[in-house]
């Protein structure tokens, strides 16, 4: 019914088998279209300052909502800062919020998963009930009500936008766990003296950790989203900052009069969301075509 | 089967408690006091202990817990800070909003979704399957809030067709139903795409179906098979998907109300953060978990309904 019933282990590939996936995964016009739109992402976030014509942050009141010109290549926003630099940073601001807030959650959900998966049956339950718990809460409500309290924090908020992921990644670890566990070499290291703790992280681990990567990778998309929407509501990284979020808001208080800046600011974020989505679902079917999502996201 | 119902409740209900007390844990760190917001800065030292001693602030955290929990369960959620109103009838007041939002958003995906993904699975490989893969998964992923300010910025800016904002004159059917199309739009697009999508896979492993070539073999129609006989069993994996989709649009309306300025449960939980309304926002957030959780319980009975293999577990 969910996500975690229909996982199955996995078993490890061989690097020759890897590399034709990888082929496989750039041959499908959706891997190769996603990967192409990944790849532009990346590579703005990393060269940012050699691409980016200005400073984003650098503030000119008599240059504000310029549309865009041969000067201001996508214009300018309500403080007369140039767009195309925004933007540019902006790749950054989304990357470095969004993977490590996947981090966060994979590493955490992992490490509870296991030992909701491998615990006796009372751990197992109080565990159920906390991620139970945890995906009561609407995400971005949740989101926000922490970060009302702690103000907009560059540090805090990718723990935050972890731990809402963390039910999602708990039940699947712990579902993949719950069928390998008494899989014939798991009872044999048991058999053999090995501590519960060498268990679970050297034969369990390996073991159910790559539906997790895959579920991970397909959640970028979901978290550049969160990000920019918690920026949107100024929540999310603190201001001046060139978030798409942020752009966002500037372009959706100034609708009426400078059009360009949403149209622009989302154009990004559609770019990053739509390649990320397209890369991690044809990764999904190259490599483990048995993990569909229903429903949950 | 009763007895699995009876777990899921049970579970809600401890999920729900949970909820609330985490919540009510959380707000004890939160920055301001309740009682130095409603009576002002100025107010004397006296004056604010005697406010804190009326509102049980002063009681230790676990009495002021069970005392919120006792209210909550009498269907008190405590009174606005501000204006002295109610917390249950604001809440009460926009929550239809919510749900109407919600509602129209799901029907509107299942109204051009399903035909969207029938179509494609009919046709596929075709040019417009094609079409309609690219569309679908353009939708899923655009944002919410990033889809309303789009459309707004298209249909009520550039072409002035639809009003954008507020939530129309109440009482005024039509006016409402005027202002609930641009919002309605932006939260369902995401699901269209996804029911496309999920319709379009179903039908396909549908089309491989003994009773679909028993159905053919009779010189039915194609077009009779596929939309009277596949479509029918093709549906329920839909209908299950939609319970669980009711709680996320939960979270999707909040932003979606904030950029319509809409009357709702979201932008009641927006304005309570930013003017520090404490009763307000636990009383909002309390309902919105309460229904997320409900749509969740209804999602899990669904498939109770569908897969009997579930009952057993």
């Amino acid at each position: 019914m969910m996500i975690d019933d229909v996982v199955e282990p996995v078993e490890s590939k061989g690097p020759s088998k890897k590399k034709s996936k990888l082929k496989k995964l750039l041959s499908t016009p959706a891997g190769f279209v996603g990967g192409l739109m990944v790849l532009i992402i990346i590579l703005l976030a990393i060269f940012a300052p050699l691409i980016a014509p200005r400073d984003p942050l650098q503030i000119n009141v008599i240059n504000r909502f310029e549309r865009p010109s041969r000067e201001f290549r996508l214009g300018t926003d309500d403080i007369g800062r140039d767009l195309l630099s925004r933007i540019i940073y902006g790749s950054r601001i989304a990357l470095t919020v969004a993977i490590p807030a996947i981090i966060f959650g994979v590493i955490l959900g992992l490490i509870l998963g296991i030992i909701a998966g491998y615990s006796s049956e009372k751990i197992d339950s109080f565990m159920i009930v906390f991620f139970d718990i945890l995906r009561s809460m609407p995400a971005l409500i949740f989101a926000i009500v922490i970060l009302t309290m702690i103000g907009p924090n560059l540090y805090i908020l990718p723990i935050i936008m972890g731990v809402t992921r963390v039910p999602i990644y708990g039940r699947l670890i712990r579902a993949s766990t719950l069928r390998i566990k008494n899989n014939e070499y798991v009872l044999a290291s048991q058999a053999l003296g090995g501590s519960k703790m060498q268990t679970m992280f050297k034969h369990i681990f390996p073991n159910v950790v790559a539906p997790l990567f895959i579920q991970a990778a397909m959640d970028i998309p979901i978290m550049i989203t969160f990000e920019a929407g918690l920026s949107f509501l100024g929540l999310g990284v603190p201001p001046p900052a060139p978030s798409w979020g942020h752009i966002l808001r500037t372009g959706y208080l100034n609708v009426r009069h400078a059009p360009h800046i949403v149209i622009y600011g989302g154009l990004a974020l559609i770019i990053a969301t739509l390649g990320f989505t397209l890369l991690g679902e044809t990764l999904r079917d190259v490599f483990d075509p048995k993990l569909q999502r229903k429903g949950e996201n | 089967m009763f007895l699995y119902i009876a777990r899921r409740a049970l579970l809600i209900f401890i999920t729900v408690l949970g909820a609330i007390i985490l919540l009510f844990i959380l707000f004890q760190f939160m920055p301001g006091d309740m009682a130095t917001i409603l009576l002002g800065p100025r107010a004397s030292e006296a004056l604010v202990e005697s406010y804190r001693v009326r509102m049980g602030l002063d009681q230790p955290v676990y009495i002021q817990i069970s005392r919120y929990l006792a209210n909550v369960f009498r269907g008190d959620l405590g009174t606005d800070v501000l204006n002295h109103i109610p917390v249950r009838r604001l809440v009460m007041n926009v929550l239809p909003n919510t749900i109407i939002l919600a509602f129209s958003a799901i029907l509107l995906a299942c109204l051009i979704g399903i035909p969207l993904g029938v179509f494609s699975a009919a046709n596929k490989g075709s040019f417009f399957d094609l079409l309609s893969g690219f569309l679908s998964i353009s939708m899923i992923t655009i944002p919410h809030f990033l889809a309303g300010i789009l459309l707004l910025l298209i249909f009520a800016v550039y072409l002035g067709w639809f009003p954008a904002m507020g939530g129309g004159q109440p009482g005024d059917m039509i006016n409402q139903l005027y202002h609930l199309v641009l919002p309605a739009l932006a939260l369902s697009l995401g699901w269209i795409g996804y029911i496309a999508r999920l319709t379009r896979a179903t039908v396909l492993e549908e089309l491989g179906a003994d009773y679909v070539r028993t159905a053919r073999a009779k010189g039915l129609q194609e077009r009779v098979v596929l939309y009277k006989h596949v479509l029918r069993c093709s549906i329920i994996p839909v209908i299950a998907v939609i319970g669980v989709g009711f709680g996320n649009l939960m979270g999707g309306a909040v932003l979606i109300e904030i950029v319509f300025h809409r009357p709702g449960l979201g932008y009641l939980i927006y304005n309570a953060i930013a003017t520090r309304n404490f009763p307000v926002l636990q009383g909002g957030l309390i309902i919105a978990i309460f229904l997320y959780a409900l749509a969740n319980f209804i999602a899990d009975l669904s498939y109770v309904f569908i897969d009997p293999r579930v009952r057993g577990e």
